[in-house]
């Protein structure tokens, strides 16, 4: 069979979408090399560099490791044991994601302190998160979710046959713990926990607050307060070296990797272990989670809900969730936009293309927001100053950004609209566009739903590119619980707190139903097999 | 001497209320012996697998291995010292083929775990792929690795799941006629569980025909062919015809005329013919049928034919040179006595 070539008109928006990352971090390149010789040896061989880089390091692994500690034991006892119930545990593992870093931040600074919550209901000093531990603890909070569905959803197709095998070869449930399920999670925990360091390294947010010194924090602090261009395109630079090297060995160990299932053959369901007297120390471990990951956040944004009397805080939310939802709007309609010609490419064509096209999508995902606003800041005022703070700019950068997002939920549902429709389409006389058109995308029509949501809301979160490339005046619920933070006014941030955790949560439940899409097998006793 | 593997009364069922899957079952295995359990879907066969493996606890009865009870107190698959091939051969992907056979192998001393490994792969002739990962190898070759890992630990009983059916025809042919003589190289004692009547007849010194959870009928492959016990043995174990009729000793009498029988019985009688005991015939007395199918099949054909009396559908087993058409009349007659079954 031959391969025919992609039109022009779907090959054109992953052209673009490339031209739209990287151009702009080649100027970034072009501006951080264009300093003189002497400054430019004073700016590389400074040794906070060197720190900023120990702290960026330090952290993104040492979250790594407490975010297993917290992801394994709760996606086991979700998916393994006859702890219930099985919801309750998925949304103690999913729902911390409804809450943005630096919400989370906010209310940990609210909650504790002189002052704070804790202090004025039970009279204890509680004292304040802060630098190194104050940014590892809120990290790990409020970004384990994204190893827990990974864990959770291979633990859960795992063929219990090879724990089975292991056990018959004299293996005792620990060893087999040890040697079977351990190496086989490990392409789940590797895309889990590339998707927490890209995170740790592009959050300015929550080091910012906890006064711990990483790249991103540089980055912001350089931005707003000394504005040394060169110094920060230097840092930005930096951030992208970090971040390019995470890439390369998360790729790098998932090479050879072939742990799906290698025989043929039905599966039966995985086996779930009895707890026992172990259970109430289970339920200890998701209790304690669950009241610091969701209770004490959300108990605080209530606590500063009442205390805040501002009689015009209404009408400003009500401004913010205007402008917040537009963008938001707007954002979600051009980025599935562009993620449909993307997807269809990489579910279509073979080879090259498809993998060119695909991590043209992820390109925009993995770089860090603060770097590549930095570099949209630079390259718009030099190629295009009216552009600069403006509204068409800052969708450009969300679509960029988000487009990985929306890539995945179309391309599951273009799994369901064969090529095979298409061509049956072509025989009843439909041109390609036809076919494309009558047949593809009202198939896809729910995928196209899902992913402009997920965008959505992700938007409505979003920070860094906010506040570097909104116009003047923009307001949103994410750019004024920063703001109001900053200033530690944690009365007048609750209400945008509030509505974050809200809109955060909806995306959290689509998140979590299409992860239990995919295995919609009800639960059954075991079958003899046929 | 002690059998290798005794089932006394051994019962289970998946959840209260739903029906036993395992019911009852008794069955003892000795050494060296190659025993089936053969049986429709659901019958059960698995289940009885798993629960001497370890992996499922029986709800009452007992499974003795080597003379040692292993259900009471419930010792774990890990101390049975029983082998298992899966029926998807549950090879571990991130383990080489030698990384697979090795992992058996912990108990022993340091030195001899690599010669026992590259010995029993020499065993299934796989010694070259010894550095290959499981998906690197054909479903032929995965099958054998999976064999290997099991026999390596030299286990007292190996199990097989319907270690076969993910074979295509001819690799299924040779590889259960290399492990049966890989099997009786070693002398392992062996349970095979297959639905294939045809892999159950080759392979084993003895079938357990089961259904709904119970052994049917115990016995070798010859006898339990020839001597069906149940019509449901007759019919699952090849083909046969089914005739009722009214016995009188060592005779009886059916639409098919009177026929002799393998057994004395007296009153109603269901008896079972072969289709290869049936031949047509030109006597005049015997009685008519007509042809309604044939199916050749190159060394012999199956005709279909109905009875003028009754209409009962048969089966006939005639030599390829006797082509006879569709729609035909003839005779048939009854070659070998007739087994009466329940």
């Amino acid at each position: 069979m031959t391969r025919r070539r992609p039109p022009l008109a779907l090959l054109l928006p992953a052209l673009l979408t490339v031209a739209g990352v990287l151009l702009p971090l080649a100027y970034l390149l072009i501006r951080a090399l264009g300093a003189e010789g002497t400054e430019l040896r004073e700016i590389v061989f400074r040794p906070r560099n060197l720190e900023l880089l120990a702290n960026t390091l330090l952290l993104t692994g040492s979250t790594l490791i407490t975010t297993t500690l917290v992801a394994l034991p709760l996606a086991y006892l979700a998916a393994r044991t006859d702890l219930r119930p099985r919801r309750a545990l998925m949304l103690a593992g999913v729902l911390p994601l409804a809450i943005p870093g630096y919400v989370g931040a906010y209310a940990m600074l609210a909650a504790s302190g002189p002052g704070g919550t804790i202090e004025t209901l039970t009279g204890i000093n509680w004292p304040g998160p802060t630098g190194f531990w104050g940014a590892l603890g809120i990290l790990t909070l409020f970004t384990f979710p994204y190893l827990f569905l990974n864990l959770h959803a291979a633990l859960r197709a795992q063929d219990p046959a090879l724990e089975d095998a292991a056990r018959l070869l004299g293996r005792t449930p620990a060893q087999t713990f040890r040697e079977v399920t351990l190496p086989y999670l490990r392409p789940a925990w590797l895309s889990g926990a590339l998707l927490i360091a890209l995170h740790v390294l592009g959050d300015f947010s929550v080091v910012s607050l906890m006064r711990y010194p990483t790249f991103s924090a540089a980055i912001y602090q350089q931005y707003t307060a000394a504005y040394d261009r060169v110094y920060s395109a230097w840092l930005a630079l930096g951030l992208l070296l970090v971040t390019g090297a995470a890439l390369l060995l998360e790729a790098r160990l998932m090479r050879g990797l072939h742990l799906a299932r290698v025989s043929p053959g039905g599966a039966r369901e995985v086996r779930t272990t009895r707890l026992g007297r172990a259970r109430p120390l289970a339920w200890a471990f998701v209790a304690a989670l669950t009241g610091a990951a969701l209770i004490v956040p959300l108990g605080t944004i209530g606590y500063w809900l009442r205390l805040e009397t501002n009689p015009f805080a209404w009408a400003s939310l009500w401004d913010a969730l205007k402008s917040a939802l537009g963008a938001a709007a707007i954002a979600a309609v051009t980025t599935t936009a562009l993620a449909f010609p993307l997807a269809y490419i990489g579910s279509r064509a073979q080879g090259s293309l498809a993998r060119f096209t695909e991590r043209a999508a992820y390109l925009g995902y993995a770089t860090p927001p603060l770097a590549f606003a930095l570099a949209l800041v630079f390259f718009s005022l030099k190629v295009a100053p009216p552009l600069y703070q403006t509204f068409p700019l800052l969708i450009l950068a969300y679509t960029l950004h988000f487009v990985a997002e929306a890539v995945g939920p179309i391309r599951t549902s273009l799994s369901s609209a064969t090529p095979r429709l298409e061509e049956a389409a072509r025989l009843l006389g439909q041109t390609s566009r036809g076919a494309l058109a009558r047949v593809t995308l009202p198939l896809i029509r729910p995928g196209l739903l899902v992913s402009a949501a997920f965008v959505f809301l992700s938007v409505l979160k979003e920070l860094p590119l906010t506040l570097l490339l909104a116009p003047i005046g923009f307001e949103t619920l994410a750019r004024n619980v920063w703001a109001y933070t900053e200033e530690a006014q944690y009365a007048a941030a609750a209400p945008y707190a509030l509505a974050l955790a809200l809109s955060g949560a909806v995306l959290t439940l689509l998140i979590l139903r299409r992860e239990h899409r995919p295995a919609p097998r009800p639960p059954r006793p075991p079958k003899e097999q046929a | 001497m002690t059998p290798i593997l005794q089932l006394d009364h051994l019962s289970k069922r998946y959840a209260p209320g739903h029906p036993p899957v395992v019911n009852d079952l008794n069955l003892s295995v000795s050494a060296g012996e190659l025993l089936t359990l053969l049986g429709p879907s659901g019958c059960g066969k698995t289940t009885t697998l798993r629960l001497i493996a370890g992996l499922e606890q029986p709800d009452s009865g007992d499974v003795l291995i080597g003379g040692r009870n292993v259900t009471t107190p419930f010792a774990p698959p890990e101390r049975r010292g029983v082998g298992l091939v899966f029926q998807d051969y549950a090879l571990f992907p991130h383990l080489s083929v030698l990384g697979n056979v090795l992992f058996g192998l912990s108990h022993l001393p340091r030195a001899q775990r690599l010669p026992r490994a590259r010995e029993t792969l020499a065993l299934v002739g796989l010694t070259v792929f010894e550095s290959r990962r499981p998906h690197e190898l054909s479903g032929g070759q995965q099958q054998r690795v999976a064999l290997a890992r099991a026999l390596a630990p030299r286990p007292t009983l190996l199990l097989l799941d319907e270690p076969f059916s993910n074979l295509d025809a001819q690799l299924r042919h040779a590889t259960r006629q290399e492990i049966r003589s890989i099997l009786r190289a070693a002398g392992t004692t062996a349970i095979l569980v297959t639905h294939d009547q045809e892999e159950a007849l080759a392979f084993s010194d003895r079938i357990v025909l089961m259904r709904a959870g119970q052994a049917e009928q115990i016995g070798t492959p010859h006898d339990v062919y020839t001597q069906p016990r149940t019509a449901f043995v007759a019919n699952f174990l090849g083909r046969s015809n089914l005739l009722s009729g009214t016995a009188d000793r060592h005779m009886a009498r059916t639409a098919l005329g009177i026929i002799p029988l393998q057994e004395p019985r007296s009153g109603p009688v269901l008896v079972s013919v072969r289709p290869e005991h049936l031949r047509f015939t030109d006597d005049p007395a015997a009685p008519e049928v007509t042809i309604q199918a044939r199916e050749f099949k190159g060394h012999d054909i199956t005709y279909t034919v109905t009875l003028d009396g009754n209409r009962q559908e048969l089966l006939v087993h005639g030599p390829s040179d006797d082509l006879r058409p569709e729609g035909s009349r003839a005779r048939l007659s009854v070659t070998q006595p007739a087994r009466p079954v329940q």
